[in-house]
């Protein structure tokens, strides 16, 4: 018997016995669903983390060299903590050092931070998150001017005291006013406003539309960082490839510069947002395989409830099969229509099962920060896994109604 | 009707015994049946059950035959073999030049399908199937496409004149309709034997009658039919009667011989 006409059959088959397949499918349904909202939603936290680190933190195609990491997974030990308070401090002459080695096409920005407090003639306080950063941070981080203007690099090179401000700050400070030209203060310096940011958001609870930038020489960076060294001086490099090419630069650079001997661990800290990621990617991991346990069960429930309904299908229907063999169906005949059925009736149950994980994951995504976002390859998998459950759970009933005697099937009830 | 005509299809008993006494070899292709000394066993809990003993049985194509017997005389043990749905214990059965008594299930099937048109006593319909589909599905094991199966489905109900029953399912028709979509499945693969068990068993007279006259009709348009029965009357309509008593051939006569000896 062709496929589709067993595929018709089974659908008969379920028209006539809606409310016990339905049951028949709350198992594979449940599974299904499961599957599909825990998928959806580490999924959602893994897009959040990756725009986040990836895009608004740290750039595409850039990596960092600070003092020590500032994306850890895990706890960080108290030797290890101690080993990199040890550690020296990057200072300008390294940034020159390695700007001086760096190749032509890539990009590279001082960046310091730091919370400062700040007030203008219409408010005072709360604090800013100050960046003393070279002029290319704008270009690098992809920090995008909403009004006026980024400032220049000979603004950075003069440490002139003017400032871009983030949409927050503006609105704070500047209440209903265009701030273009107006006058902030950091601890009581005047630094004028020459740019807007556009609005950019929130990562991991820090507010990017509070920041403020102003050129690393400018006196802000005593604010930052009193000892004149440099928090981290960011690398962006055209490809992937170059990221690679200029870390190993850095590397030899800074090794150098700090005379490391060969074997010696780095006593500085190379940061891509790829190595960030990948402390999430193993959280990521361990969140599918932990969330795969409720769908597993949902999935062998379903089976073992769907082949007790195909036994018994089996034994209701003995006539049927012997009048289908008397009328020349072979034994694999009969074994695909109950393994087409089994596994129609479990692909049917993964297909609801997909609509409401689905509606899961909006559910979640609604009453949570964390975007949903429901990955291909777990509807695939549900539909294949549907099938699969299907299909297992049916053989032991289908091969069951194969080996039926004819003639005694035939005399059935 | 001409009893001339039904004379020339029948075979005569010295035809029967020389294709039968030559054990081993293929029959000549105007045999649809030739059985050989057909034995069956059930082994009922250690006590082995002798059901059929050495059954010769010849039918020439074309014949209309009926196979009496009362119950226990092995008649549905005949039927169940003749139909290829179980296997001899011992003996040669030719059906339509193969033999069949030493092929496998899968072959069997084929069988089945290719070469018998069964009618059974509980007319056996699919109950949640229409008569069209139920007519077709022979056809669906037998590969035939959807578009070619239905045509011919429709065809042969229309052969028993329930064209205009297709679409109906088997509690929303009559005992004799029930019946009449079952001869129409049986006929849509063009079978070699029509192989009816108790064909009015569960119908009143005049139903009866109207299946007989349907069998009739397909007997003289050619078929080859093979009817069991445990009744006199009815097996008085086929051409040709075998008598069945303790899994033995106890007579082989035509019906007008047959008739003569039973009503006197």
């Amino acid at each position: 018997m062709p496929l589709r006409d067993a595929i018709v059959l089974a659908l008969s088959q379920l028209r006539v016995q809606k409310l016990k397949s339905f049951f028949t499918l709350i198992g594979v349904m449940i599974g299904v669903m499961f599957l599909i909202g825990v998928v959806s939603i580490v999924e959602g936290m893994g897009r959040y983390v990756q725009e986040g680190v990836g895009g608004k933190l740290l750039g595409v195609n850039t990596f960092t060299l600070r003092r020590r990491p500032d994306f850890t997974a895990g706890n960080v030990t108290e030797a290890t903590w101690r080993e990199w308070s040890r550690r020296p401090r990057i200072m300008r002459e390294d940034v020159e050092a390695v700007a001086a080695v760096l190749p032509a096409e890539d990009a590279w920005a001082v960046d310091n931070s730091d919370w400062v407090d700040a007030q203008s003639r219409f408010a005072r306080s709360p604090q800013v998150l100050a960046h003393a950063a070279s002029a290319s941070i704008f270009a690098i981080k992809h920090l995008d001017i909403a009004s006026g203007r980024a400032y220049s690099e000979q603004e950075a090179k003069f440490g002139k005291p003017v400032v871009v401000i983030g949409q927050e700050v503006a609105d704070y400070y500047f209440p209903g006013l265009n701030p273009i030209g107006r006058e902030l203060r950091f601890d009581g310096l005047p630094y004028r406003v020459v740019g807007v940011l556009e609005k950019q958001g929130t990562v991991f609870g820090l507010p990017l539309d509070r920041q403020v930038f102003a050129p690393d020489l400018s006196p802000l960076a005593r604010l930052t960082n009193p000892r004149g060294d440099v928090d981290g001086v960011i690398v962006q490099s055209p490809t992937p490839a170059g990221v690679q090419e200029a870390q190993e630069i850095v590397r030899e650079t800074m090794r150098s510069r700090h005379q490391l001997r060969p074997g010696v661990e780095d006593d500085f800290a190379l940061e891509s947002s790829e190595s960030a990621l990948s402390a999430w990617a193993k959280i990521q991991r361990i969140l599918v395989i932990a969330g795969m346990v409720l769908p597993a069960i949902g999935l062998v429930v379903g089976a073992i409830v769907i082949m007790n309904i195909m036994l018994m299908a089996v034994a209701q229907r003995t006539r049927e099969i012997g009048i289908r063999k008397a009328l020349g169906a072979r034994r694999r005949d009969i074994l695909r229509q109950f393994l087409v059925e089994a596994a129609t009736l479990s692909v049917l149950g993964a297909i609801v099962g997909i609509a409401l994980g689905v509606g899961l994951a909006h559910a979640i995504a609604a009453v949570s920060p964390l975007p949903s976002s429901v990955a291909l390859w777990s509807v695939l998998l549900a539909i294949a896994l549907g099938a699969g459950v299907g299909i297992v759970a049916g053989i032991y009933p289908a091969s069951r109604a194969s080996k039926l005697d004819p003639v005694v099937a035939l005399r059935a009830e | 009707m001409s009893y001339q005509r039904m004379d020339a299809a029948l075979s005569s008993t010295d035809e029967r015994h020389a294709v039968i006494s030559s054990a081993g070899v293929t029959p000549g292709k105007d045999w649809v049946i030739v059985t050989r000394g057909l034995r069956r066993d059930y082994d009922m809990g250690g006590e082995v059950v002798h059901a059929l003993r050495g059954v010769d049985l010849a039918v020439r194509r074309n014949e209309y035959v009926a196979i009496m017997g009362p119950s226990g005389s092995g008649k549905s043990t005949l039927m169940n073999l003749i139909g290829c749905l179980d296997t001899p214990t011992a003996g040669e059965y030719w059906l339509n030049g193969s033999l069949v008594s030493s092929m496998s299930d899968d072959e069997l099937a084929r069988v089945r399908n290719r070469e018998i048109g069964f009618v059974f006593q509980t007319f056996n319909l699919l109950p949640r199937a229409s008569a069209l589909h139920n007519v077709e599905l022979p056809l669906v094991y037998a590969g035939v496409a959807a578009a070619e199966r239905r045509r011919r489905a429709a065809d042969a109900l229309a052969r028993v004149q329930l064209g205009d029953r297709m679409e109906h399912r088997p509690n929303e028709l009559s005992g004799g309709q029930r019946q009449r979509v079952a001869i129409a499945r049986a006929l849509v693969n063009d079978p070699a034997i029509l192989l009816a068990d108790e064909p009015t068993g569960n119908l009143d007279s005049q139903t009866s009658d109207e299946i007989m006259r349907i069998f009739e009709q397909l007997a003289d348009q050619g078929q080859t039919v093979i009817m069991v029965t445990h009744e006199a009357d009815i097996a008085a309509h086929a051409r040709r009667v075998v008598v069945l008593r303790d899994g033995r051939i106890s007579s082989d006569e035509r019906r007008e011989q047959f008739a003569a000896r039973v009503t006197t």
